[in-house]
């Protein structure tokens, strides 16, 4: 519980060791990780020297093979990332279900294995587990913790979704980062751009468009928009529609002569990113063609992709109220972004020329990874502040099945709003409340978060109570809705997860079923853990001490604290978890009236853009008012 | 069972409620350090709100404890509602009446001028009619065009009312203002509507 820790621009906070963060992009077709090595983000290669991980996933009855060698095994599970968050329902018609079998018995649709049911979480858990162990392997040390990136347009269900799957292979999350702007992250910091950027991310298997305003370091998304069923995979599907078209096929092919009609199609593609035409040769079965296929062929194909991707384009610019002239800057993240018909039309539509200068590929590990460092502490943070939006509305079901928006899309987070409703009947002691996510007037047509009740209100007659309704929205995009009735107290609270979501329990379940975690280890990782957590929290307790102990706490105070402080480095020598959490947690309830003064005082200080000393003006009255309540609360 | 759809400054209440965080809940226009009135300095206004945001956002304690963190979410919330409503020019003039204890009630109250309720019919017909014009783009356009001119008289003459002290009369601005802003809230989702449907760059 490092103390809020006060530091002069541009100095880093307090002298510690370098922590390792480091930057991940789960992405649909490939996944990366990367990390500031000697003040330079690089993506970090396997053992063969390849940086991009296949998003491919064979579980075997004895082994996971993760990546390339997975790829050729029969029952490999791809594109799992269009699953995450989806319940059973969102199946029915998915182009998954065409290719996979799944076992919907549990709450989580699992893909059918040799293993057993493993779903969209336990699929992504197994590429972040080899992605951990590459970065560990290349670092030669444990993880402080990882940035990974999600579409801006993943919804409450998916992001939960992920951050789930980092738990199952004991990943700390530092951050979810929005994939445009890691992008932006990683071009703001080497060109020093200003003004306001679109990013448009064409990747194998989602599309984002999203504006950002960049300036002095504040990165604060102005609006994003996008589909998270519109990729590059569909590019590479039309080309494999044109072939069997000319094959005289009607159906498509099922196993391996799939998988080579894919290949061929990515072949095609990529060709013709440099070349007007190219020769094809087709075989299947008795079949055959051959020919060639143009660049304009092609880009016939691709445009009523490219359009798709066009709409949310005018949608953002409208959201953000940015005149196309106003963009000073389109990058391009997506390794569709190749195609030039993308990039053509895309500058026509922005009329201006795209940035592609870092490789779209890795653009946005490498924004994680400068992301992660920065969280880490491993630099000054007055470089760069993110400033991100919700992707979608959050409201609350009224009657007659209508939405009330209490955080419309496009907001900047954190952010908590509360709204007040009331009883509709005599003597009503409970009210439902249904959690909801769209931009859609009826309840039916918006995607359901979760329902809580507030149950134990005192009977009045209709309309006489207030129920205060509050939404929060923290930094990653997580939202916890609370309801308080004031007259009685009586509250009610839920961590929105999705009804079909994980509870902790099958969090735990499948922590136990995780292939590479066995009973001790997990103990053993819990145990340092949480001797980590102690260490970090002595160290920056005592060295706010050491700066202004004095300054804030009196005699009595001060000896409290110090025997709190005692206890916690008795603990942490010893090896029990708990212990230690007690500790740890009675030192940061002892202490919180003395965080909450210096961060008072601190952010007064900035407040009043005056260094730290010069505080306590007598004739200040914000300053005054505040230190006499948090007097009278804590004396 | 809906009261009413104001957002207000419930946070602030929030915080309060809970005696042992920060009071960060002075008024917004302390906070970010401009004087109580509806003229504003954008660009001062903008460079507080990132310093704030400097000081608060999570991120600037993502490596702290728990109670530390929490401390961050709430405040940078705070913050930054306190800056949409500083920004946003109704917003503002909505909150200054708060302030000075005037609350606008949408549901009691019905008088209104009646020059600007023709007014007021006169848009929401060419509003219906815009999406079967020959040219729906352009009708929406002068639409757009002369709704925002009177919002910028209205914004004009709220300046000068509630510079004048009248807060009764800076309500009636405000009300007519909410109608102009609601009306253009319509235009923008037609417009959004009329985008969607078009599949030319």
């Amino acid at each position: 519980m490092a103390l809020f820790q006060i530091s002069e621009p541009g100095e880093s906070a307090a002298p510690h060791q370098r922590r390792l963060g480091v930057g991940i992009d789960l992405g649909t077709t490939n996944s990366l990780v990367a990390a500031v090595r000697s003040g330079v983000p690089d993506v970090l290669p396997d053992e063969q020297g390849r940086g991009a991980l296949p998003s491919i996933v064979h579980f075997g009855a004895e082994h996971t093979v993760v990546g390339e060698s997975a790829a050729p095994l029969d029952g490999a599970i791809r594109s799992a990332k269009r699953l995450m968050g989806k319940g059973p329902e969102d199946l029915h018609g998915h182009w998954l279900s065409r290719h996979y079998r799944f076992d919907t018995s549990a709450a989580l649709p699992g893909f059918v294995t040799e293993a057993g049911p493993r779903n969209a979480q336990q699929v992504s858990a197994a590429i972040l587990g080899e992605l951990k162990r590459r970065a560990e392997r290349t670092l030669g040390d444990t993880l402080a913790g990882a940035v990974i990136t999600v579409p801006a347009y993943f919804d409450e269900a998916q992001r939960q979704a992920t951050k789930d799957a980092a738990a199952m292979v004991g990943l700390p999350v530092l951050r979810l980062l929005n994939e445009p702007t890691a992008a932006a992250v990683a071009y703001g910091l080497d060109s020093g751009e200003e003004g306001v950027v679109a990013i448009y991310d064409l990747g194998g298997g989602t599309f984002d468009i999203s504006l950002l305003r960049l300036q002095r370091g504040v990165f604060e998304v102005l609006a994003t928009a996008g589909d998270t069923a519109l990729g590059g995979d569909d590019l590479d599907n039309l080309l494999v529609d044109w072939m069997l078209e000319r094959l005289g096929v009607a159906s498509a092919p099922e196993g391996s002569a799939q998988v080579a009609l894919k290949e061929l199609a990515r072949g095609l593609k990529e060709r013709l990113s440099s070349q007007d035409s190219v020769p094809v040769e087709l075989a299947l079965g008795e079949a055959r063609w051959s020919g060639e296929l143009t660049r304009a062929g092609f880009d016939a194909l691709a445009q009523p992709l490219i359009d798709a991707t066009l709409k949310p384009c005018r949608r953002v610019l409208r959201d953000a109220k940015v005149a196309r002239e106003d963009i000073r800057a389109v990058v391009m993240v997506g390794g569709s972004t190749r195609v030039p018909a993308v990039r053509e039309r895309v500058s026509a539509f922005f009329d201006r020329e795209v940035l592609i200068d870092i490789d779209p590929d890795t653009v946005v590990a490498i924004g994680a990874a400068v992301q992660a460092d920065a969280l880490v502490g491993n630099r000054s943070q007055d470089d760069l502040l993110l400033l991100d939006v919700t992707p979608l509305s959050l409201g609350l079901e009224t009657m007659g099945n209508l939405v009330e928006k209490v955080i419309p899309r496009n907001t900047t987070i954190p952010v908590a709003r509360a709204q007040e409703f009331t009883t509709y009947k005599d003597g009503q002691t409970a009210m439902a409340l249904h959690v909801v996510q769209g931009e859609r007037e009826l309840v039916s047509d918006c995607r359901s978060l979760g329902r809580f009740q507030i149950a134990g209100l005192p009977p009045r007659v209709a309309g006489a109570l207030r129920i205060q309704v509050l939404f929060q929205v923290d930094a990653d995009g997580l939202l916890s809705v609370s309801a308080l009735e004031r007259e009685s107290g009586t509250v009610a609270s839920i961590d929105v997860k999705p009804s079909y979501g994980l509870d902790d329990g099958e969090i735990e379940r499948m922590l136990g079923e995780s292939m590479e975690r066995a009973a001790d280890d997990a103990r053993a990782r819990a145990l340092a853990e949480q001797q980590v957590e102690g260490r970090r929290a002595l160290e920056a307790i005592e060295s706010a001490l050491a700066a202004d102990g004095d300054q804030h706490l009196d005699t009595r105070e001060r000896g409290a604290i110090d025997t709190l402080v005692e206890r916690v480095r008795q603990a942490v020598a010893g090896d029990d978890r708990d212990a230690i959490q007690s500790a740890v947690q009675a030192l940061e309830s002892g202490s919180a009236t003395y965080v909450e003064r210096r961060m008072n005082a601190s952010v007064r200080a900035m407040m009043a853009g005056r260094a730290l000393d010069e505080l306590d003006e007598p004739n200040d009255p914000s300053v005054s008012e505040s230190t006499a309540a948090a007097d009278a609360a804590d004396r | 069972m809906r009261v009413r759809g104001v957002v207000h400054d419930l946070v602030g209440g929030h915080v309060a409620a809970d005696a042992a965080r920060p009071d960060l809940s002075a008024d917004y226009f302390t906070l970010f350090d401009q004087p109580r009135a509806f003229a504003i300095d954008e660009g001062a206004l903008a460079s507080r709100y990132r310093a704030l945001q400097g000081a608060t956002h999570p991120d600037r304690h993502a490596a702290s404890g728990a109670g530390e963190r929490r401390w961050a979410v709430q405040a940078s919330s705070f913050v930054n509602d306190a800056f949409e409503t500083l920004r946003r020019p109704l917003k503002r003039a909505t909150y200054l009446l708060s302030l000075a204890g005037i609350s606008i009630d949408e549901e009691t109250d019905t008088a209104m001028d009646p020059m600007f309720l023709m007014q007021q019919m006169e848009w929401r017909e060419s509003l219906e009619s815009a999406s079967g014009a020959s040219d729906p783009h352009a009708a929406l356009d002068r639409i757009e065009r002369e709704l925002a001119a009177a919002s910028r008289a209205t914004a004009d003459e709220f300046g000068q009312v509630s510079r004048a002290g009248d807060w009764s009369g800076a309500r009636d601005v405000v009300r007519r203002w909410q109608f102009l802003d609601k009306l253009g809230r319509e235009v923008d989702e037609l417009g959004a509507r009329l985008d969607d449907d078009r599949t030319d760059a």
